[in-house]
């Protein structure tokens, strides 16, 4: 999917691929590709991806309390394959079982496995992007992968609002410029959920 | 294409250093508590403000209106993937979801 929107947005499937194996973020290359063919500027090309990743951080904080008596040279490695769909599979499996003996295994077995899947499919989108017709509507697929990871999240009160205040707020400042929106959107998502925290208690 | 190419190094380092940010701090350092907290609703707050103006905009304009298929589709989305919480079955549901609406419609 990603693979396709990048190629559509005007680079080879080896410059795609490029991009893929040294961002390796789909959503944050999607949101890039818009900007490259609106020829927005580099630095918030760069910016934007700042604020769409800024979810790694809240992973990596919580890699950490699992994977965290590494040495450094195991550690960056791993964290640059650190991504949505691992990073759900492997909490839910830490939560499951806290004192595996095997939780680094687990990590580089499901990272490998998606990173390679996923830059094969970026490979092959990119490559099929252009004989793909237009009525299909495929764009849609972007928007609806984000749906997949984020709906099985809001799990408790507080975590739908943040959610809701987030979207409502990117919306309604959809006529700012520089995508500050999506700044906007995530300051007021986490202190909405913290409000929400602190009146339940 | 330079500037291509400059984005994404620049993309990459940015993202690089999110990832690794808060592992690789050695296991003594402890994170301030408001922090951690702030941290839980960053994912379900960013990705929702990235799917949201594709679903609610429509040529820049808020467009809360039931003959919005992109809307009712991203609805569909939603609850499948409440229900199902698989990626493959939500994107697949949405897409027919559109398409289905956009027919009806």
């Amino acid at each position: 999917m990603t693979g396709v929107a990048v190629a559509a947005g005007g680079v080879g499937p080896l410059e795609a691929l490029a991009m893929s194996v040294i961002v390796f973020a789909g959503a944050s290359m999607l949101a890039a590709m818009q900007l490259f063919a609106a020829d927005a500027p580099v630095a918030l090309m760069i910016l934007t991806a700042l604020f769409i990743n800024l979810r790694f951080m809240m992973y990596s904080a919580s890699l950490r309390q699992h994977l965290g008596g590494l040495p450094l040279r195991w550690k960056l490695p791993l964290a640059y394959m650190l991504a949505d769909n691992p990073y759900a599979l492997c909490i839910a499996r830490y939560t499951d079982h806290p004192d595996d003996a095997h939780k680094l295994e687990f990590y580089i077995g499901v990272s490998l496995t998606v990173w390679l899947v996923w830059q094969l499919a970026v490979l092959a989108g990119a490559l099929a992007g252009a004989g793909l017709p237009a009525s299909w509507r495929l764009e849609f697929a972007a928007p609806l992968a984000f749906i997949a990871i984020s709906v099985p999240l809001l799990r408790d009160r507080a975590m739908v609002l943040a959610a809701l205040a987030a979207g409502a707020t990117v919306v309604l400042a959809h006529g700012l410029p520089l995508r500050l929106g999506l700044a906007l959107a995530a300051v007021a998502g986490i202190a909405t959920g913290l409000l929400a925290e602190k009146r339940k208690t | 294409m330079t500037s291509f190419w400059l984005a994404v190094l620049g993309m990459g380092v940015v993202t690089f250093a999110l990832r690794a940010s808060l592992w690789v701090l050695p296991e003594r350092v402890r994170l301030p508590e408001w922090f951690r907290r702030s941290l839980r609703y960053v994912p379900a707050a960013v990705l929702t403000a990235i799917y949201a103006p594709e679903l609610l905009l429509r040529q820049g304009a808020i467009a809360i209106a039931p003959d919005n298929e992109k809307l009712l589709a991203g609805l569909v989305a939603c609850a499948v993937a409440w229900h199902f919480r698989l990626t493959f079955v939500t994107i697949a549901a949405g897409l027919v979801s559109l398409h289905l609406f956009a027919w009806l419609l």
